[in-house]
């Protein structure tokens, strides 16, 4: 994994609530047994006319002009501003993995659902709980604006503004450190084997019937 | 010191490491596989060349992506087949045990787990799917993980986890008749929200919880998920102890009465201290249909259809009508103006056995509405099927009208070909009405198994309870 670097980029924003893991990406595209290659199908029902099927060339496909991610510059956005309770549902993890491969790093929200948010610091996609009111002034500075950027900074846990105003963020600081140095934390666990092997020693005895 | 709850209970006996609540190692007993959420997780194995921790936690099924009609000619979906074979090989090549195609044992994880007594009292169960919740009616902490954790689980038996929220949810007095666990269920995530319980793991309590078999339990616990907790808890009781009792994976003889000694404590001492309780009366609980995109979005099948210009909310108004204008309803119409296409019995929610029987008490007799395209039951699992056979529930089905399906998840997510056409209307006993959850642009109702034998009668929404008690 990446280290998780500063960085100012594009925002596109989606103002609806309860964004669904289904939306993000829809169920076809998860029969695929790869990590990568789901960000040409990210939001597919939304970003498309015509219905979609893994293996089929999308470029050929009626795009929705309408849509957010569609349009200049949010093609090349690396920042979803959203609403409550965003990536509800699904448990997969392909919706974090197609947010990445179409370049988003980071997605705002005043809350995520909670497999999403442990699926997101896997990958290094960095969600950012903001206050529901921080959340509507971003939506409205937004508005209208095609230049808008934030710049977000994981060390220092803030979000700035063009006009230099800063937003702090709270964020669990194991994730942080895991994030900052990019590290695999099926890695950091195995480093602990000892204790799991001494754990399951007392708890294989106390517990027979589950050996 | 005040008691501990039921999750503080299982928390500590699994924690192997951690000072803080904030990344616990958290030990797993359970770990569910099935073929979608798995293969890149095999994959970052043997990318980094780390053997697998435990191979007996391991109990593996393809569910997902299986066909429900013509496995003599296996999946014909190549991309499908090959995640379904890249499960078998992945588990022949590390031993693990799977009940693959064909085995009468194969049916959804979140079926055969508990049918198998591979889920039992206390344990810490995981699977990458979030419908997980659904085994904390076992008293068990089960919740849903990602691929990422998958992977983190199969190399090291244990998940870096954060301590959730105590929630709970007390359902007092008994429901009324003919009021099913579905109903309940989908009543209290209408009463917190889709993010009532974000956060937080809910135990559920209170004399409707504690009335309903584990079948019902179950179905109350797998769509915890849907009110945005991860896990769901009932405690242990006679009830449970009845279920588990001589099930192929649960412990017997000696160690199944050390077993039953050991989870008479999984309950909440008198003393504990919730940081979130909601108390609902059962007496409120009305036969539920959704109207909207999200399962918040439901009421009573008496109720009128919400109209957004009575909700004070700007965000939330916004969010209903996008919802109706979705689902093709009109605000304050009544749910015998909604007329459906397609009825799907199924789903890790409801295609247990009792959840068929309570269909077909009311499809006896009956047919098909005349505007019913296609009504289908998926069993959950190859034995569900078998026993609904032996008691003749498939000829009330087909007599009915209905297609009787080998089972797997279908129609609730529609990876393999069941799934709705756009604009098609659906009564369905699954747990999602996410737009295109079903199909792109299909429309979902979310209904417990006797409310969908009732539309698919009448071809539109009823109160059950008319129509068992003659009146409609």
């Amino acid at each position: 994994m990446n280290r998780f670097e500063k960085f100012t980029g594009i925002v596109a924003a989606i103002d609806r609530p309860n964004i669904d893991t289904d939306a993000i990406i829809p169920k076809q595209y998860l029969k695929s047994i790869k990590r990568s290659g789901f960000g040409v199908n990210l939001f597919d029902d939304w970003r498309y006319l015509d219905p979609g099927e893994p293996g089929q060339d999308h470029s050929q496909r009626r795009i929705n002009p309408q849509f957010v991610l569609n349009r200049e510059p949010y093609r090349h956005a690396q920042i979803l501003l959203a609403r409550e309770n965003f990536a509800c549902g699904s448990s997969r993890e392909h919706a974090v993995w197609a947010l990445m491969d179409f370049g988003i790093r980071v997605v705002i929200a005043p809350s995520f659902a909670d497999i999403f948010y442990n699926n997101s610091f896997k990958n290094g996609l960095l969600p950012i709980t903001l206050g529901g009111v921080r959340v509507d002034q971003l939506f409205a500075e937004l508005d209208g604006r095609r230049d808008y950027q934030l710049n977000v900074d994981l060390e220092r846990q803030v979000v700035t503004n063009t006009d230099g105003i800063e937003m702090a963020f709270e964020i669990d600081e194991f994730r942080k450190y895991c994030l900052l140095n990019g590290l695999d934390d099926i890695g950091l666990t195995m480093q602990k084997s000892d204790l799991i092997t001494s754990f399951e020693l007392q708890y294989y005895q106390k517990l027979p019937w589950l050996k | 010191m005040t008691g501990k709850t039921l999750y503080d209970k299982i928390w500590d006996l699994h924690q192997v490491h951690g000072d803080d609540d904030a990344s616990a190692l958290l030990y797993i007993d359970r770990h569910l596989v099935h073929e979608v959420t798995s293969p890149q997780a095999f994959e970052g194995l043997e990318i980094a060349q780390r053997p697998l921790w435990r191979k007996r936690s391991i109990l593996a099924v393809p569910d997902h992506n299986v066909p429900t009609t013509g496995l003599e000619q296996g999946i014909t979906d190549p991309v499908a087949r090959l995640q379904v074979d890249t499960l078998n090989v992945n588990c022949d090549k590390y031993e693990l045990t799977e009940f693959k195609m064909g085995d009468i044992r194969q049916g959804i994880v979140h079926v055969i787990g508990p049918e198998q007594g591979a889920t039992l009292p206390g344990m810490t169960v995981v699977c990458g799917d979030s419908h997980t919740s659904t085994h904390g009616a076992f008293a068990a902490l089960a919740f849903g993980i990602g691929t990422s954790e998958v992977e983190h689980v199969m190399a090291t038996q244990c998940l870096i986890q954060k301590k959730s929220k105590n929630m709970r949810v007390t359902v007092t007095g008994a429901v009324a008749e003919g009021i099913t666990a579905k109903d309940i269920v989908l009543h209290i995530i209408g009463e917190i929200g889709t993010a009532g319980g974000t956060g937080c793991t809910i135990e559920f309590a209170g004399e409707a919880i504690t009335d309903l078999s584990m079948e019902g339990r179950m179905t109350v616990c797998n769509m915890t998920i849907e009110a945005g907790a991860r896990a769901g808890l009932i405690a242990c009781d006679q009830t449970t102890l009845a279920y588990i009792e001589g099930r192929p994976f649960a412990p017997s003889g000696e160690t199944w009465d050390q077993a039953v000694e050991a989870w008479s404590d999984l309950h909440s001492d008198e003393d504990a201290i919730f940081d979130r309780e909601v108390v609902i009366d059962a007496a409120d609980i009305a036969p539920q249909v959704t109207w909207g995109t999200s399962p918040e979005m439901v009421c009573a099948v008496s109720d009128r259809i919400p109209d957004p210009a009575r909700e004070p909310d700007p965000i939330r108004a916004g969010g209903m009508r996008a919802a109706l204008d979705y689902m093709g309803l009109e605000a304050n119409a009544t749910f015998d103006e909604v007329r459906v296409d397609k009825i799907f019995i199924g789903s890790c929610t409801n295609s247990r056995i009792e959840d068929l029987r309570a269909a077909a008490i009311v499809l006896k007799g009956r047919k098909l509405a005349d505007n019913v395209k296609l009504a289908m039951v998926v069993p959950g699992s190859g034995l569900i099927k078998q026993q609904a056979e032996e008691e003749g529930l498939d000829r009330v089905f087909l007599t009915a009208g209905f297609e009787w399906r080998e089972p797997g998840c279908s129609m609730c997510l529609g990876m393999n070909a069941d799934r709705l056409e756009p604009g098609e209307r659906c009564a369905s006993t699954s747990n999602r009405n996410f737009e295109g959850r079903q199909g792109q642009g299909g429309r979902t109702h979310l209904v417990s198994p006797a409310m969908a034998a009732a539309a698919a009668v009448k071809g539109y929404f009823v109160d059950v309870r008319r129509l068992t008690r003659g009146e409609a």
